[in-house]
């Protein structure tokens, strides 16, 4: 807390009580958001609109690219696979062309056919010649197959039929995936004979799992029931059924997106082979495809993290830098107004003083002459001598008299702009002097005065009688707030380099919280009763501010006041006033 | 010694008068310039005691037309306006003896006036 306490700028808090809302030109707090806002939105919004339009741009781009390869490796893939039927189906077909029934049927053909394919295409494990009636008439491999009617099997019929039949990969006997490739021969005559080969299928299982492919790709083949006819690396072994769902016949390569059983994303590529059951697919993981993506974006962010946070904390420094500046030439300004204002309306008070002061003195003068001329007919003519009451009530009369006096001499001395003469004043022999009035009074009273001088405090330039005036008042309020037994101290000391510092403390009476700012307004006053003017201090004051110095109070209610001016060493000389 | 008192205040001047009487000091008083004039030309006075500030003719102005008829004659001046050091400056030149602040206080008066007698006295 007490950390931002002092990051917070001066104006944050700043109300202007005294100025009123209409000298406040600005609300600055009000401002600093504006500017802060404002100037962030100007930077930060297009800055995040161009990192959000690049971040979907790039991972579309990244998708489609996926999506793009996935189907080229699909249809490179389906035209290998493709091939090798198509070479173990050409091969069988030239030879029903190129052998006839019975050079087939001739004991060794089919063995020696059966070694050269075995040489030129990889995978044939056995030939075998079926007869019109479904029985094989000739047979060339690991079992004995000679004479097995398969003229009641769905394969036969489908041969018979189409002229061609590759069947789904089913364990031989050997517990080794196969399957089947059988051609039909037809003749002129209507007859027909058809050559059947069992073809081992690790060669393209070979095939598709020797393709690299990124982000934990899978390529394997189904048939049209989704029985896996190739191992998956991840969604089963050969012959078991596919964890996903048969897609649907297309007669092109296709892509999509969907989500595999663990509902994790993935890429699905696939081709239906023409002419066999097979379907060919390649599944991709999109998390590991997208790896690449992530980097880029966390680079993004990192960046548009950083680009923020720059931003933010310049605009944040630059507003409070400037509002500051607003701010304190606004202090400024506000401070210039009231002193104007304070200086028209000490100098309204000040004509309106002299007039009253003026048109009360000479009535006051009048009844001075007069009373005093009773007073004279009582001392010095015997008819009248020797009444003591009425000697008593003219006295009072003249007392009075000489109070009013007193004050409109005040009020004249306040309109008053005597010229200023400047001298070299030695400060403590200066407040000697003004504390020599107050002898009698302090012994009287046993009031404790004492003067404390710190070293190298300079003589300073200033008026004699103006700083007479000025402590002579501080002392005599001094002396009014204390009780008997008191403790009057004045110290003196240099106050930096140019100025000098006179601190006058009493232990006395203080003055309470709510009359401290007021007690340099003019005819404010806490002693009316007792005949103060409540011109004193204002007097005081002016005479200080006159001299180019300040006048400030301190007091706590029952422990004391202290009074502290401070005054130039040198004064600016007007013309003159030299001495 | 005859003194003359002026002042635009009749009360005042009058009073000022009969108590500097009971003081052995003869005083006379005009209360305006005028009449200040016409009394001086009757009567030689020695002393004039005048208010600085009064209608049409000013204590000042006076002076200096008394000054030309009576050369001998010594003035005093009074105010009621601004401080004694304040109408100091401005009398100085004028060529008082003295300056008093209204009110004013009578002994002290009738102490300036016996001093300024007595010098006057020794001076001839």
């Amino acid at each position: 807390m007490s950390f931002l306490e002092k990051l917070k700028p001066d104006f944050w808090d700043y109300h202007d009580i005294a100025a009123g809302s209409h000298k406040r030109l600005f609300n600055f707090r009000r401002m600093w958001k504006l500017t802060v806002f404002l100037t962030a939105g100007v930077a930060l919004i297009p800055l995040i609109s161009l990192t959000v339009v690049d971040y979907h741009v790039t991972q579309r781009s990244v998708a489609s690219e996926n999506l793009l390869r996935t189907a080229r490796l699909v249809s490179n893939t389906r035209r290998s696979v493709f091939y090798f039927f198509e070479e173990r189906r050409a091969a069988l077909e030239f030879l029903v062309r190129h052998y006839t029934f019975a050079a087939l049927n001739e004991r060794g053909t089919l063995d020696r056919l059966l070694k050269d394919l075995k040489e030129s295409f990889s995978g044939f494990t056995d030939l075998g010649l079926i007869d019109p009636l479904g029985y094989q008439r000739g047979y060339a491999g690991p079992f004995d197959l000679l004479g097995v009617d398969y003229s009641l099997q769905d394969w036969y019929r489908e041969v018979c039929k189409k002229g061609i039949y590759i069947s789904d990969v089913f364990l031989g006997f050997r517990q080794a995936p196969h399957m089947v490739i059988a051609v039909k021969r037809s003749l002129p005559n209507g007859s027909f004979y058809v050559l059947r080969a069992t073809i081992d299928t690790m060669k393209f299982q070979g095939l598709l799992s020797g393709l690299e492919m990124a982000g934990k790709g899978d390529a394997f083949i189904i048939n049209r029931q989704g029985i896996l006819q190739t191992p998956s690396l991840y969604h089963g072994r050969a012959l078991q059924k596919l964890s996903l769902p048969v897609p649907e016949h297309a007669p092109k390569t296709r892509v999509f997106e969907t989500k595999d059983a663990n509902g994790a994303p993935i890429i699905i590529g696939y081709r239906y082979i023409d002419d066999t059951p097979f379907i060919l697919m390649v599944v991709k993981q999109k998390r590991g495809l997208m790896k690449a993506w992530r980097e880029t974006r966390t680079e993004l962010l990192i960046f548009l993290g950083i680009s923020i946070l720059i931003i933010s904390g310049v605009v944040i420094w630059m507003a409070t830098y400037l509002v500051n500046r607003i701010f304190i030439a606004d202090q400024k300004r506000i401070a210039t107004l009231h002193q104007v204002e304070y200086s028209n309306k000490m100098a309204s008070i000040g004509r309106l003083a002299a007039g009253v002061a003026h048109e009360v003195n000479n009535p006051l003068a009048i009844i001075n002459e007069k009373a005093g001329l009773i007073k004279d007919l009582f001392v010095f003519k015997k008819e009248y001598a020797g009444d003591e009451k009425l000697l008593g009530l003219v006295d009072a009369i003249l007392a009075s008299v000489k109070r009013a006096g007193t004050i409109t001499k005040r009020l004249l001395s306040f309109s008053r702009h005597s010229e200023i003469r400047i001298q070299h004043i030695d400060l403590k022999e200066l407040l000697q002097e003004v504390l020599g009035f107050f002898e009698k009074e302090a012994e009287y009273r046993s009031i404790d005065i004492s003067i404390d001088v710190a070293p190298y405090t300079p003589v300073i330039e200033s008026d004699r009688s103006k700083l007479q005036e000025i402590f002579l008042n501080l002392a005599n309020n001094a002396c009014l707030a204390m009780e008997n037994g008191g403790h009057l101290n004045i110290r003196i000391a240099p106050e930096g380099l140019k100025n000098v510092k006179v601190t006058v403390s009493d232990d006395g009476c203080g003055i309470a919280k709510q009359d401290l700012d007021r007690v340099f307004e003019p005819f404010f006053s806490t002693r009316t009763r007792q005949g103060g003017t409540g011109l004193g201090l204002s007097l005081t004051a002016n005479f200080v501010r006159e001299l180019g110095g300040e006048i400030t109070v301190e007091s706590e209610p029952g422990k004391g006041t202290t009074f502290t001016v401070i005054l130039p060493v040198a004064m600016e000389r007007k013309e003159g006033n030299n001495t | 010694m005859r003194v003359l008192l002026i002042d635009d205040e009749e009360e005042l001047v009058s009073t000022l008068a009969e108590r500097l009487s009971f003081r052995g000091i003869d005083a006379d008083w005009a209360t305006s310039g005028k009449e200040a004039l016409e009394k001086a030309a009757i009567t030689s006075y020695d002393i004039a005691v005048v208010d600085i500030k009064m209608p049409r003719i000013g204590g000042i102005e006076l002076k200096r037309m008394m000054s030309r008829q009576h050369p001998h004659m010594k003035f005093i001046f009074m105010t009621g306006h601004g401080s004694e050091e304040d109408f100091r400056t401005g009398s100085e030149e004028a060529g008082a003896e003295y300056y008093l602040v209204k009110p004013v206080d009578i002994e002290e008066l009738t102490r300036k006036l016996k001093k300024v007698m007595s010098r006057q006295g020794g001076a001839q």
